[in-house]
């Protein structure tokens, strides 16, 4: 019979057999593709909330050119500022989506393998658990920035383009829509908020997936309950509420820390990159974050179905 | 050389004692039944050899350690851990994409050439397949990866007899070369026996019998005794006894064959004859030791 087999082979020829394998990134590759594969939701609910969020605009646009007129009248920050909101609040509430999105995809990513038994089929194949849990990381670190990026963009567009429409054929000048929200500077602000909004969450999704791996059901509560239980009881014995400020910062913290916002308005941030890289908040993050996934690793390595 | 080498392999969980000190070498080439009733050990000595749990003791699995990379044992060593562990969601497409993308020893013409002899449709997901055809699926998955080590847990529990036969069917015509090294538990025991080189019976973590086939064939006897023969026959020592029809039948080890004809008809017992023999014995010695 003709098979490699019958010619001795080491680890090291095996290797040179198939060069192919070689490349360490093939099983990453292949790994966040069937990420993708696996959860849809992660284009396809920012994707219905943009749609939800163009709807919701093409309602409020009736009567569009009236106020717009009215609106030029005032002075021109406070117009702008006007002119700005709507693609502002379509791009939260996507950033939004996102993030809850992330955080059930981590709660899930180690525990639904388990509960379907199919962590035995991906651990028939050589992929490590490293590999594996740098695949899931990329989901929401970069994946879910990226799709959101996107469809923030995209949404904002259709916004610019519809906008201008009904303002040529009401014989007034878009310009004022242009001028107001520049897309290709927005654009920028945006992918930078996106990539800070991602690191300083980074150890809230390790989180995620450390409970996803560890707990045998109720991933969710496992995840939230005992930092609800830290506040509380630190309210009642200290009758303090240091545990849930820093809960807060760091929900919210990236904001004051990646921009400086100007005294009237929460629009047309300046990028303070500097201040947020130097800031131990998001390094303590990243390092917790790290630990967190070193420790799933470790975890995935011991758990077999439940 | 051994594919695979094991010295004092021991696991507990708990208080329960699952692998008590087992000594284990499986030669390569070799197609080995494991066989034990449930809770023997089975699925935790083949969980340890495929580098999914820690042990204690000393095993080299294809010259590696499992528990140390398994990701690289995975490259020479496949596995179907039972019939349902494929990801329901998953098309059979985007599988075949998965597995030859991760896969060095993966060949994509040999995977679809398997499932053109099944009505598995490249559109379909895992979910939509009945539980022959995923077993069917992952068995095509299995033999197109040119492995040296196959080890399968349980792989037809829960099929029909068509799907059975033609799993073990097409592992030897399609997959087996002599080169190759398969470990398989069941128990439909019957259905494997043909298929076998090795076999070993495992009972609460040691390993009561271990044997090639043809040491299987040679060794062990059946008689089914007349009876005014009975009492001379059992002054032989068999290992076991039962009763068929109001016969006495008779089970010999190392027995001379002319010797036994005189007592009766004589016959080659199966092994699930002498898995019956061997375990109820066991479960004799601990009521003995319990006493």
């Amino acid at each position: 019979m003709n098979n490699p087999s019958s010619v001795p082979e080491s680890p090291i020829d095996s290797h040179a057999i198939v060069p192919a394998s070689a490349s360490p990134t093939r099983p990453f590759y292949w790994s966040v593709r069937r990420e993708l594969w696996e959860n849809r939701s992660i284009c396809i609910a920012p994707l219905i909330v943009g749609v939800v969020v163009l709807f919701g605009f093409l309602v409020s646009t009736i009567g569009l050119p009236e106020r717009r007129r009215a609106v030029l009248l005032l002075d021109p920050a406070k117009a702008r500022v006007a002119i700005e909101m709507p693609y502002n609040v379509a791009a939260i509430m996507l950033i939004f989506t996102a993030f809850i999105v992330g955080v059930f995809y981590c709660l899930d990513a180690l525990h639904g393998e388990r509960r379907d038994r199919s962590i035995l089929f991906w651990k028939s194949l050589p992929v490590s658990d490293l590999t594996t849990l740098l695949s899931k990381a990329t989901i929401p670190l970069v994946a879910l920035p990226l799709v959101t990026f996107a469809i923030i963009v995209s949404t904002q567009l259709v916004m610019l383009f519809w906008t201008s429409v009904l303002l040529i054929t009401h014989g007034m000048s878009p310009g004022s829509t242009w001028t107001n929200f520049n897309l290709f500077q927005q654009s920028l602000i945006l992918l930078y908020g996106l990539v800070a909004i991602a690191l300083w969450h980074a150890p809230i999704y390790g989180w995620a997936l450390l409970v996803s791996g560890w707990a045998r059901r109720a991933t969710f509560l496992w995840a939230v309950v005992p930092f609800l239980a830290i506040g509380f009881f630190e309210k009642i014995t200290f009758g303090t509420s240091h545990f849930g400020s820093m809960l807060k910062h760091r929900l919210m913290g990236f904001a004051p820390e990646a921009f400086a916002f100007n005294m009237h308005s929460i629009d047309s941030p300046q990028l303070t990159p500097v201040r947020y890289l130097s800031t131990p908040g998001l390094w303590l993050g990243l390092m917790f974050a790290t630990v967190f996934v070193v420790a799933a690793v470790r975890l995935r390595r011991y758990r077999g179905p439940l | 050389m051994a594919c695979i080498e094991a010295r004092r392999l021991r696991k507990t969980f708990g208080t329960t004692i699952a692998l008590d000190g087992v000594d284990l070498r499986v030669e390569e080439g070799r197609i080995l039944g494991l066989i034990g009733p449930n809770g023997a050990g089975k699925t935790t000595a083949l969980n340890a050899i495929l580098g999914l749990i820690p042990f204690q003791g000393e095993m080299k699995v294809l010259g590696r350690d499992p528990w140390g990379a398994r990701d690289q044992l995975m490259r020479d060593v496949s596995f179907i851990a039972d019939v349902a562990v494929l990801p329901r969601w998953i098309r059979v497409s985007r599988l075949l994409d998965y597995v030859g993308g991760v896969h060095p020893r993966f060949d994509r013409a040999k995977a679809e050439g398997f499932l053109a002899k099944t009505t598995i449709k490249r559109a379909s997901k895992v979910r939509e397949l009945s539980k022959g055809m995923v077993a069917q699926l992952h068995l095509a998955l299995v033999m197109a990866i040119d492995a040296k080590l196959l080890v399968l847990d349980e792989p037809t529990l829960g099929l029909d007899i068509l799907y059975r036969k033609q799993f073990y069917d097409s592992l030897l015509n399609d997959y087996f070369d002599g080169t190759r090294t398969i470990i398989v538990t069941t128990h439909q025991v019957e259905e494997v026996q043909d298929v076998l080189t090795d076999l070993m019976f495992i009972d609460r973590g040691r390993i009561v019998l271990e044997c090639s086939m043809e040491e299987f064939e040679s060794r062990y006897l059946e008689v089914m005794v007349n009876p005014e023969h009975v009492v001379a026959a059992r002054a032989l020592k068999p290992i076991h006894e039962r009763a068929v029809f109001g016969r006495s039948v008779l089970l010999f080890d190392h027995a001379d064959h002319e010797q036994l004809a005189a007592f009766g008809e004589v016959r080659r017992p199966s092994i699930a004859d002498l898995f019956v023999a061997v375990m109820g014995n066991q479960a004799g010695h601990k009521q003995g030791a319990a006493k």
